[in-house]
């Protein structure tokens, strides 16, 4: 069987449109034969919405689904029957107007349009009782972190739910997209969520390219790939940095602190940028990987290594550490499955699923990665976890770094010429949080007409909520930390 | 205990000892406009800048908004373009922010006598993001970490506004933020500065040209430090407040 790729390119006019009730009916057919819905989102068009669903299965890899319907249309809503579309269900109805009947939470995602600065008018679940009280937290939080509001409703010392309400950091970025030149956009594409810079220009360049019908060569492709491990290793270790912080292992947060330095700074010495902003664009990447640059990540990679084996023993062996995040904020497999959870988050709670594995295309497909998951779905799996993957893009770094035959000093850049009309374009990449994906549409003019990003964070969330159930409030930063979502990823 | 002692004996000795003499290899900062004439009516630079960073005749680099991709010095027909490894791009003044060939570095920081009088041996800061993407968040976070340590400078992250000084303001300012960044700037007590950190805190970066912020908090509270970056080198912040307080490295 072929490797599925991590794009999927496809001339609009063949997608024959539906009917919003036959789009809906198709997703509930996949869901149920266990596949994934990826996205499912709308523009509106002159007349009315264009809706479309991204289904990826094992067997078939990524398939498209379009319906159109008009405006302010109702229709069944599939979150009745499968949780999983909650959230693109909430999205189509903030950002079309298109209202699914019988969703059980419609509530805005991100107080977007006419709906800015509205935050206050957001419809709170409550709950009622003796003893019951309700926490609010936020949107400026303690630390150095991005703003969002949780409110906490309790029973005595319990979290009976969390209700976490985002939107605060909308920057209006889909349509901003529209408004300049996808060659030239990469810029503001590493900022959708900084943390994700690589994974987002990726996938973005990687629609661009496609859209224009071009194909880059192997080399190209390889460097991207080590620019992204190296993302997910730094970034991963924030989260190690946050976990060992929040609960007073006050060893393991400075060490994980330089040791990302150290990760970063490479990064840097390679492309100019602790964040690999300015390394990737349509057409290639700007700076190759030449052998000074190879020798320079690959000893970088061996001294970290072994102060990280060092650090995670002592951390995983402490039982002060261990019984603080076991049983702590746990996500059965069936309830991560249910709501759809991606990445991390879900690979935590065993769901065995990995862009980088399920969408490998060429670039994985030569150099394989390796599938991590654990079963307990709580802090200490998702905790674990990190490490493990950390461990897992050392090893395929040094693998590609070390292979004489894996060219990496290709620094062509060809910038790719107008993008062909009437295509649209799917990419998947796997950010340190899950897959980022991104929808690119071309109108009859070759202009882009709709950009549609995702990113990880809007199906977790929820998974976050549903974590600190029956936990206490003060278990509340370790999960979140061990979730380690973005804001401005949701808002956009 | 064994194993606490063998992470330690790693970790060896990690702070920078004075981040005014670091030297960041590999790290693009200062932009460097060579003293060369321009093609005639070339205006490739301009069109490469994805936010409106480059004004022609004579060419200049607001750093304000320049998020040092560097898309522009390869766009450049007569490589008049390029970076160096210099961090000390923060300024007191928002105008300090452009170079160009004839002004080639930023203006220095301008000590202030009252803010060493009253700060100089203790500053606590309290950060809001509005709109960030995390970028600079990280960048801010890492300010505390052992390798920069701005704690030894009595410069410290607080939690509550009623205990800080400073606001350090990351993002663009978006409208659904805009509201809780004056309620938090209002818990605190007199006397304060705004610290504007990043392209977008400084004039809207990527996103000015968007629809969903609301910038007129900036209008209100002009900035005492302006730290340019895309996000900021810590190394920037660091030496930039030093500057501004007096205070010896």
């Amino acid at each position: 069987m072929q490797p599925h790729a991590s794009a999927l390119t496809t001339p609009t006019r063949e997608l024959a449109p539906l009917t919003l009730a036959a789009l809906v009916d198709a997703c509930a057919d996949a869901l149920a034969a266990g596949s994934r819905i990826v996205t499912l989102y709308g523009r509106r068009a002159a007349s009315g919405v264009v809706v479309t669903a991204v289904v990826q299965s094992a067997a078939s890899g990524l398939r498209l689904l379009r319906a159109t319907a008009g405006d302010g249309a109702h229709y069944p809503s599939l979150t009745a029957r499968f949780p999983a579309a909650q959230m693109f269900e909430r999205e189509l109805w903030e950002q079309t107007g298109l209202v699914p009947d019988g969703h059980p939470w419609l509530k805005p995602v991100r107080f977007e349009g006419a709906r800015q600065q509205r935050m206050a008018e957001y419809p709170f679940f409550t709950v009622r009782g003796q003893d019951v009280h309700e926490v609010g937290v936020g949107p400026v939080h303690a630390g150095v972190i991005e703003p969002g509001h949780f409110r906490f409703m309790c029973h005595g010392e319990r979290v009976q739910h969390l209700e976490i309400q985002l939107g605060y950091q909308h920057r209006g970025v889909e349509s901003l997209l529209l408004a300049r030149p996808p060659h030239a956009a990469t810029s503001l594409v590493e900022s959708i969520a900084g943390d994700t810079s690589i994974a987002y220009a990726w996938g973005w360049c990687a629609a661009v390219e496609a859209l224009a019908g071009v194909t880059l060569a192997p080399g190209v492709e390889r460097v991207r790939g080590v620019a992204l491990e190296l993302e997910r290793i730094a970034m991963h270790l924030v989260a190690l940095t946050g976990l060992a912080t929040d609960i007073a292992f006050l060893q393991g947060g400075t060490t994980y602190g330089r040791l990302r330095t150290a990760i970063i700074n490479a990064t840097m010495r390679v492309c100019g940028s602790r964040f690999g902003r300015g390394w990737l664009r349509p057409g290639g990447v700007r700076h190759a990987i030449d052998d000074e640059r190879r020798r320079d990540l690959l000893d970088t990679l061996a001294a970290f290594s072994k102060d990280l084996a060092e650090v995670d023993a002592l951390m995983l062996a402490s039982r002060s550490v261990r019984s603080r995040f076991t049983g702590t904020g746990i996500v059965t497999p069936q309830a991560a499955r249910d709501l759809g959870l991606v990445g991390l988050a879900a690979r935590a709670s065993g769901v065995a699923t990995d862009a980088r594995t399920d969408l490998p295309g060429r670039l994985h497909s030569e150099h394989p990665v390796e599938l991590l998951t654990e079963d307990a779905g709580d802090c200490q799996a998702r905790l674990q976890l990190r490490m493990r993957e950390i461990g897992a893009s050392v090893q395929w770094l040094r693998r590609v770094l070390e292979s004489p035959a894996a060219e990496l000093a290709d620094d062509r850049l060809v910038a790719p010429g107008a993008l062909r009309p009437d295509m649209l374009c799917v990419t998947v990449r796997e950010g340190f949080r899950g897959p980022v994906v991104q929808a690119l549409e071309t109108g009859a003019d070759g202009r882009l007409v709709h950009c549609k990003l995702q990113d990880p964070s809007m199906q977790n969330w929820f998974g976050l909520a549903l974590a600190v159930r029956d936990n206490e409030i003060s278990d509340f930063p370790i999960c979140n930390k061990s979730f380690d979502l973005s804001y401005c990823g949701n808002d956009l | 205990m064994f194993k606490s002692l063998v992470v330690r004996a790693s970790q060896g000795t990690q702070f920078i000892r004075d981040p005014r003499r670091a030297d960041p290899a590999g790290f693009r900062g200062r932009p460097v406009i060579a003293d060369t004439a321009c093609e005639t009516g070339c205006t490739s630079c301009v069109a490469a800048c994805p936010v409106n960073a480059i004004e022609l005749d004579p060419v200049r680099i607001d750093l304000g908004r320049c998020t040092l991709c560097g898309d522009c010095a390869p766009a450049c027909p007569t490589g008049k373009l390029s970076y160096d490894n210099d961090f000390r791009l923060a300024a007191t003044r928002r105008e300090a922010l452009v170079v160009s060939a004839a002004r080639p570095t930023i203006d220095p920081v301008e000590v202030s006598a009252e803010l060493h009088r009253r700060f100089g041996r203790s500053l606590k800061l309290r950060s809001v993001s509005a709109g960030g993407c995390n970028g600079c968040e990280l960048e801010v976070n890492a300010l505390s970490n052992v390798n920069f340590d701005i704690g030894r400078y009595g410069i410290d992250f607080v939690a509550s506004p009623r205990h800080a000084d400073g606001l350090v303001l990351t993002g663009p300012v978006t409208r659904n933020m805009a509201e809780a960044l004056q309620l938090t700037w209002d818990a605190m007590p007199e006397p304060k500065l705004v610290i504007a950190v990043g392209a977008c805190a400084i004039s809207g970066g990527p996103f000015a040209d968007s629809q969903a912020l609301d910038r007129t908090f900036l209008d209100r509270f002009a900035p005492s430090l302006y730290v340019p970056g895309c996000p900021p080198h810590p190394l920037t912040f660091v030496s930039g407040i030093l500057d501004l307080l007096g205070i010896a490295s």
